[in-house]
């Protein structure tokens, strides 16, 4: 019995953040389907993004790993986590937030154009253009 | 070591960044460096052109890091004729835009889409040129920001439009971003090449599996493939009106290729479960063909018409994908390049007849040959390529893929292929009725006859071009074929 629940436990602290992750991105897919606020919508959409960059971040780590900053007297590269997914993930964090900025202007000119960012309203005035 | 495929990019890309800084200064002066940049990328792009067919695949390092680590510029035959196509109809598509300026005094207010129109030509050429997986993300995300911003321009409908496609668009993203992340934990490698030598030395399948499914599906959103079409009709019906030609068109058709590259070029013909993949994309491409032909008979708007035939249309690319046959595969091409000039050159006719007489609807269209007997001249050439009649580029694409179909035994797909081609002769034949039958609206002419006979020369260029190209790709497809073919020979199976 201990055994088996050393194994759950290994796993969880092995793979559970995946789990954490898949949920998070989920959540936000989730989200934009069923919000009809259309901030709502974007606020999930960001969700689902970060759920993305804790991804890649959870991959790049490692056990035993520094920062791949070169320390002297540490030599070879298992003593250093793989930089690179952190450097896509700061590019994906600026094109998240360049698809937020856009999402946001749109999101005052619909206010401006038909005074309401709720889904109904902007389907009613939708159709009397 | 020829700097022409950076150049490419970064000519058009400086010029959108400089375009609303040099408009403060004079009102013409960003829209002229755009253009002439624009241009100045066409040229280079029919050298590039040229050096590839000579001399085989052209590769570009950046920064001298080696291969699999640094990011590359792949050009082969198929990406260096992509190119040329999306420069030219980029080209023509910005002298077009000219005509849709909104002018306030001695100032043009919406100098911005040049910027735009630019940065989507940068991001669209950036992904058919590029090595890298992630560099391909990078040149998405402009391609579909700069999208964004174009259909928003379109007044109140397009911004509706824009916001939902950027709610689906950038689920699209992200699932690539997922699938590619995937990949990426496997086997280490972001670079296209090393990645299909990885993959080819046995990653868990199941792994391989998942990551395509995503990708395909980011690709299928980006391309309005049919289950994934939602945002699509009212996105290029409501978009900017100069610049709908381009992303109607272009847009839409390079999502396509780059899913060509992740299913032969990276996973290729050793991947286990292929042929399923192939079976899953040839359903929804059939499926498509069908839904979008019999949506686009029901519209009275001309936009919403043209925009539902893109869902069947891509259909067909996709189509010759999934016959897996090199045949198959250079049909779906063919298609691509004739797609886009038939699209875009419908859109700039319907551009042109509502410039002239500010109407969209298919019953205003009546005795419009006489009136306008260059546009008609061309959306008639358009439409017949379309339904596919011999000499134009829609139905040698068209026999290529059957051909390709048939050559896989794939009989469905010849089937769905003659159903959707009597479809859109439905649909176009309506057009056709319209504009030779119905009786004249006497609709108001917009455009005084001091200033042009018909429509201005930027658009009488545009349509003109577009009139060639498809004649052209129709009677020359045997040597675009032979260009085409040897690339394909390479990596399909």
């Amino acid at each position: 019995m201990t055994n088996n629940m050393s194994g759950i436990s290994v796993f969880l602290a092995d793979k559970g953040i995946y789990f954490l992750t898949a949920f998070l991105l989920v959540l936000g897919i989730y989200g934009m389907i069923t919000c009809k606020n259309y901030m709502k919508k974007l606020i999930c959409m960001n969700i689902m993004q970060v759920a993305v960059i804790f991804f890649f971040l959870c991959f790049g780590q490692k056990n035993g790993g520094t920062i791949p900053v070169q320390v002297t007297g540490l030599m070879g590269a298992r003593h250093y986590i793989n930089p690179l997914p952190h450097g896509l993930m700061l590019t994906a964090i600026v094109v998240s937030l360049g698809t937020t900025g856009v999402g946001l202007a749109l999101l005052t000119r619909i206010k401006e154009k038909y005074g309401s960012i709720e889904e109904d309203d902007i389907i009613k005035g939708e159709n009397k253009f | 070591m020829s700097n022409i495929p950076v150049l490419i990019v970064l000519l058009p890309l400086s010029a959108a960044l400089l375009c609303m800084a040099l408009s403060l200064i004079h009102w013409r002066l960003g829209r002229d460096v755009v253009i002439a940049s624009v241009a100045a990328s066409l040229v280079l792009s029919v050298i590039q052109l040229k050096d590839v067919i000579d001399h085989g695949t052209v590769s570009y390092v950046f920064g001298k890091y080696k291969i699999p680590y640094g990011i590359e510029f792949r050009i082969d035959a198929i990406s260096a004729v992509i190119i040329v196509m999306i420069l030219i109809i980029g080209f023509i598509t910005l002298l077009f835009s000219m005509s849709f300026e909104v002018r306030d005094g001695g100032k043009v207010k919406n100098s911005g889409a040049y910027t735009m129109l630019a940065l989507l030509i940068v991001g669209m050429v950036g992904m058919t040129s590029t090595g890298d997986m992630f560099n391909l993300y990078v040149f998405l995300e402009i391609t579909s920001l700069s999208g964004y911003c174009l259909i928003a321009l379109g007044g109140s409908r397009g911004i509706v439009a824009a916001f939902r496609y950027m709610l689906v668009g950038t689920i699209a993203a992200t699932f690539y971003l997922l699938g590619v992340g995937i990949l990426y934990s496997q086997t280490g490698t972001l670079n296209m090449e090393d990645m299909h030598y990885m993959l080819s030395r046995g990653v868990s399948t199941e792994a391989q599996a998942v990551a395509l499914v995503f990708i395909i599906a980011a690709f299928g959103v980006k391309m309005a493939l049919f289950p994934f079409n939602g945002w699509q009709p009212s996105a290029y019906a409501h978009a900017n009106a100069g610049s709908r030609p381009l992303i109607a068109g272009v847009m839409g058709k390079i999502p396509a290729y780059a899913m060509f590259r992740y299913i032969f070029c990276i996973y290729g013909s050793e991947f286990r479960f292929m042929d399923e993949f192939l079976l899953i994309v040839g359903i929804f491409s059939c499926c498509g063909i069908i839904y979008g032909s019999v949506r686009a008979m029901a519209q009275t708007d001309l936009r919403k018409m043209l925009a539902y035939s893109s869902v069947a249309q891509i259909g067909y690319i996709t189509l010759g994908f999934a016959t897996g046959s090199p045949v198959g595969i250079v049909g779906g091409f063919l298609h691509m390049l004739a797609h886009a000039f038939m699209k875009s050159g419908l859109f700039f006719g319907t551009g042109a007849i509502r410039q002239k007489y500010g109407s969209m609807k298919m019953e205003d269209l009546g005795y419009i040959y006489k009136k306008m007997p260059l546009t008609s001249g061309l959306m008639v050439v358009a439409a017949l390529s379309m339904v596919g009649i011999p000499p134009l580029g829609g139905f040698f694409s068209k026999w290529y893929i059957g051909m390709g179909a048939a050559g896989s035994h794939h009989l469905v797909y010849l089937f769905v292929l003659v159903i959707s081609s009597l479809l859109n002769a439905v649909y176009f034949f309506k057009l056709f009725e319209k504009m030779f039958m119905a009786r004249d609206k006497e609709l108001p002419d917009r455009i005084p006859s001091e200033v042009a006979q018909e429509v201005p020369w930027n658009m009488v260029l545009a349509i003109v071009v577009c009139f060639l190209a498809i004649i052209l790709i129709g009677v020359f497809n045997v040597p675009i074929v032979n260009v085409l073919m040897p690339t394909v020979m390479e990596v399909g199976s």
